[in-house]
């Protein structure tokens, strides 16, 4: 029989508000094991610790039950306090009485009975606990990042600076991500080309950084410290080693009518390209959906003209497996799919485009050279709308619930660079709110209103209706509460944005969570929000909800001091709650193997000795470092053999009974 | 028919391609054959095979495999599907048995007024075709018209909630907990099963209320759920005459449904729905909830 000692909590109110704690108290003292019983407003306070320590060592305590919040929060500030006191940390055990409890109750006295279950169930599992020890892992001095947009490339040079090795993994022939398609960014107004380009540059230049562009993730195996990933680098037709970035192939490329990716379709590109001037690495690639050599095996111009002969028409996809102590998801974002808004007229008029698309428009580097003209008469607008939220507040199944949050601000922008360069076509916006939180945020946007004139309505937009010369839209003042039709040149859709497709593979890969609407889950929404509850796997911009330049800089920066904070470290202490079977119980018959999602399970044949008979068998292995200890295994093992140590078997039916005494 | 399997299993032993034949012999009465293993030439003028040979023979394998050398085993249809699921899990290996498939009219049965009938499971057989087999002898004949399967386990799950938990308490009630059930099952073979295993105080959990047994034949469903090819020995063993085969079928009924049709000992190689995870493909865990 353990000697339990069972503390608990008020968490100011947070728990005392809802839960009857002295009750609590008075009740546990009489339960199996429980020698000790004791209350106090903030058990996590040095205070709090310090009265569970000295309780340790006065009642000779063997277990202890913390009735607190979640043991996601503070579970390991009571272990170390536990072993402070001279405990093994695997001997405390939390009941969540405030998450699971006070939180989401309202009744006092329901609420204390439940508590008081909960209670119950962590004396139950407790008297069956037993020291558990953590093996040591080594960790890989260098931290893969995934993505090569501002959030990856800043991760990456703060990372790299600390001097660690870093890889950036980029999907596109170049790094620069999103932003390098942008114009000008709010609310300053400094051009995006001028503050990315030169980071783009210093990346690449860095002794401790290699790119991985044109390349992908394929697989991930391994854990914290200790990652295995296989990058696929994309064939790109052209020697590396040998390219000058000269340029002359895509000049003579006769294949010139891909549309381009970098400037949202808005023009073509040549099927060998590199996706803007300023792209690093500066080396082209060869779209071989597109390319004639590769269609009809007639061509070959590029590599005729290409004077270094970089041109390789046979490379192939290279797997590269390299090892990575920590890995960062920068995989950024897209607009939302307009299809399902039809109402707007996107897909049938061309002089409807998307707020990305007027990035490129009005872009000195973009299609138009700057000017910003119809796509479909190449005629000046002398009106221009901008309607925001489309897709983004939007709770229908079509739509994003949340609010993508940038969008009021560079819709702000736009209207200002159009005011800036032609004072006399007429702007306006339609709105739900203007969201304008942040540091000289709202001052940008009331400069767009009043020193600009800016019409800003508050409203939806029912229809837009392209009749050639002129869109029409149809909408509601909502502050005037009346139907309003208005006539204008150009709409302006401000797109709700969302996590790039591949991010749900990759974090499947990395056994990473992500929410319902394929963000990256953070490990603690406040607490820890730069890291994934995987340990190992940290998150830098919008792949963990949308965030503006300024935040995603800050964001890349702080996951970089966390993938530090990471790799400085010789040695990891291993979780010890892992998975452990029973050779005499196992059948062999490789289910867990099967579940395993880390591969940790494996099987051989082995003598076992069976109570005086010995014979081979087929039986499971764990390997202790692979283990993360989710339990899938323990609870897909039909005859029981596997169990997860921490929470076995025992425990969690000893927590069941209490629970329902 | 069963002169032909005698010879053949006679060449096959005395040549010594076989170590060991199992196969069923005359039981007590003429409608009771029961499975025994031959290991001379002699014993196997008691090999019979009729209609009353119901015993799936794939379960016994499990021994035959930790024998030397290789055991010939006579497979109906059904029972191949058995084999298979056995293979998968690593219980009995492909390369240790001679499979003989032998052709099936349907087994039957003698019920309680002395009336020879065919067994339920036979009345709504699909499985007609052998899944794996060395070679094979006599034909398969089965023409009749077959039931739904499932139409029973459709009409418990029409009832109202106390409906149903009524008809489960007089069929589980009845249990006496002989566990013919669990041992003639061909899933049900652990080293230690968790109900006679002291290692997680589950041996008294089934004993927990007066309604006693249903927490063991429910925890049985969901052990074999998923592995289980309806091969419906648990039913006809059982003596109190449970109508344990719908809990399986409850389940494997759910898993079409959710997961898609899968049949348990198709092949020896698909991993089973519930221990295969696609996020494309798969059921959300919520429409399980919805269903109630």
């Amino acid at each position: 029989m353990q000697r339990i000692g069972v503390f608990v909590c008020h968490c100011g109110t947070n728990i005392a508000g809802t839960v009857d704690v002295a009750e609590i108290v008075e009740m546990a003292k009489p339960e199996p094991g429980v020698v000790h019983a004791a209350e106090y407003p903030y058990m996590c306070s040095e205070a709090g610790q310090n009265m569970i320590i000295n309780a340790v060592k006065e009642h000779n305590l063997s277990g202890v039950v913390i009735c607190s919040c979640s043991p996601r929060m503070h579970e390991a500030t009571f272990r170390k306090a536990a072993e402070k006191a001279g405990l093994n940390p695997y001997m405390v055990e939390i009941a969540n009485i405030r998450e699971h409890c006070s939180w989401i109750h309202k009744d006092k006295a329901e609420a204390t009975q439940k508590a008081l279950t909960l209670t119950r169930a962590a004396i139950a599992k407790v008297q069956l606990n037993s020291p558990l020890f953590p093996d040591e892992s080594p960790v890989t001095k260098r931290a893969l990042v995934i993505g090569g947009g501002i959030a990856g490339i800043q991760t990456a040079l703060d990372i790299a600076d600390a001097g660690f090795e870093v890889d950036i993994v980029e999907s596109t022939p170049s790094i620069g991500g999103k932003m390098a398609q942008l114009d000008k960014t709010f609310p300053t107004l400094d051009c995006a080309a001028c503050i990315l380009t030169p980071k783009m540059v210093d990346a690449s230049a860095h002794e401790n950084i290699t790119l991985y562009t044109y390349s992908q993730v394929d697989k991930v195996e391994g854990f914290v410290g200790d990652f295995t990933v296989t990058i696929r680098k994309k064939a790109r037709s052209v020697d590396f080693e040998k390219c000058t970035g000269c340029g002359a192939c895509s000049e003579k490329c006769p294949s010139k009518k891909s549309p381009s990716e970098f400037d949202q379709g808005l023009c073509t590109r040549p099927a060998i390209y590199t996706p803007f001037a300023q792209a690093v690495p500066n080396v082209p690639v060869i779209d071989r959906e597109a390319c004639l050599k590769f269609k009809t095996g007639k061509c070959g111009l590029c590599e005729t003209v290409c004077a270094p002969k970089a041109i390789n028409f046979e490379q192939e996809d290279e797997l590269v497996e390299r090892k990575y102590g920590a890995v960062v998801m920068a995989t950024g974002y897209e607009p939302v799919s307009l299809d399902k808004f039809g109402e707007y007229s996107y897909d049938s008029s061309p002089d409807v485009i998307t707020s990305l698309e007027f990035e490129r428009l009005t872009n000195a580097a973009g299609p138009t050279g700057g000017a910003l003209t119809r796509l479909s008469d190449k005629r000046k607008p002398k009106s221009v709308t901008f309607i925001q939220c489309v897709g983004s507040r939007d709770v229908t199944q079509r739509g994003k619930a949340y609010c993508s949050k940038i969008c009021c601000m560079y819709t702000a922008k736009h209207a200002m660079l159009i005011k800036e360069k032609y004072p006399d076509i007429e702007v306006n916006i339609f709105y739900i709110d203007v969201r304008t939180p942040g540091k000289a945020f709202d001052e940008f946007y009331r400069r767009a209103e009043d020193e600009y004139g800016v019409r800003y309505i508050k409203g939806q937009v029912g229809k837009v209706i392209d009749n050639g010369d002129h869109l029409q839209i149809q909408a509601v003042d909502m502050l005037d509460n009346k139907k309003m039709e208005l006539q204008t040149d150009m709409v302006v859709l401000a797109t709700a944005i969302e996590p790039v497709e591949s991010a749900k593979s990759i974090a499947t890969m990395l056994t990473a969570s992500i929410d319902t609407n394929n963000f990256m889950t953070e490990a603690h929404p406040k607490l820890r929000p730069v890291e994934s509850p995987t340990a190992g796997v940290f998150l830098s911009g919008v792949c963990q909800g949308p965030k503006d330049i300024p935040e995603t800089v800050a964001q890349a920066g702080a996951a970089a001091a966390k993938v530090i904070g990471l790799l400085v470290k010789d040695k990891l202490m291993s979780n010890p709650c892992t998975a452990k079977p029973d050779e005499l119980y196992c059948n062999g018959c490789s289910v867990c193997e099967n579940v395993c999602p880390y591969g940790a399970i494996s099987y051989e044949d082995c003598e076992v000795n069976d109570h005086g008979v010995r014979e081979v068998r087929r039986v499971a292995q764990v390997n202790k470092a692979l283990c993360q200890g989710c339990g899938a295994c323990a609870v897909t093992c039909p005859s029981g053999a596997m169990d997860l140590q921490g929470f076995s078997n025992r425990q969690i039916q000893a927590e069941v009974d209490a629970i329902c005494r | 028919m069963q002169e032909r399997m005698r010879i053949r299993a006679k060449e096959l032993l005395t040549s010594g391609a076989v170590q060991r034949v199992l196969g069923w012999k005359k039981g007590d009465f003429p409608y009771n054959p029961e499975p025994a293993f031959f290991t001379a030439e002699h014993e196997l003028d008691d090999l019979v095979y009729d209609r009353f040979c119901a015993a799936n023979l794939s379960g016994y394998m499990v021994e035959a495999n930790k024998q030397d050398g290789k055991t010939l085993v006579f497979l109906k249809p059904c029972d191949t599907y058995s084999f298979n699921q056995l293979t998968k899990e690593n219980r009995v290996s492909r390369d240790k048995a001679w499979i003989i498939g032998v052709g099936c009219e349907g087994n039957a049965e003698v019920d309680e007024m002395q009336e020879i009938g065919l067994l339920e499971r036979c009345k709504v057989c699909t499985k007609t075709e052998h899944k794996v087999f060395d070679e094979l002898i006599g034909e398969d004949i089965q023409t009749r018209e077959k039931e739904d399967r499932f139409e029973q386990v459709s009409d418990v799950e029409k009832m109202s909630p106390d409906e149903r938990f009524g008809f489960w308490q007089n069929q589980l009630s009845r249990c006496i907990r002989c566990n013919a059930c669990r041992n003639v099952c061909p899933a049900c073979n652990c080293k230690k099963c968790v109900f006679d295993s002291g290692k997680y105080d589950t041996e008294q959990k089934a004993n927990v209320t007066s309604f006693e047994e249903q927490m063991f034949h429910i925890i049985r469903a969901y052990h074999v759920a998923g592995r289980c090819t309806d091969c419906g020995e648990c039913s006809r063993v059982c003596p109190q005459a449970i109508d344990l085969h719908l809990l399986n079928r409850k389940m494997i009924k759910d898993i079409n449904e959710l997961y898609g049709e899968f049949q348990a000992g198709d092949d020896a190689e698909t991993p089973g729905p519930l221990t295969d995870y696609d996020a494309d493909t798969d059921a959300d865990p919520s429409v399980v909830y919805e269903r109630g």
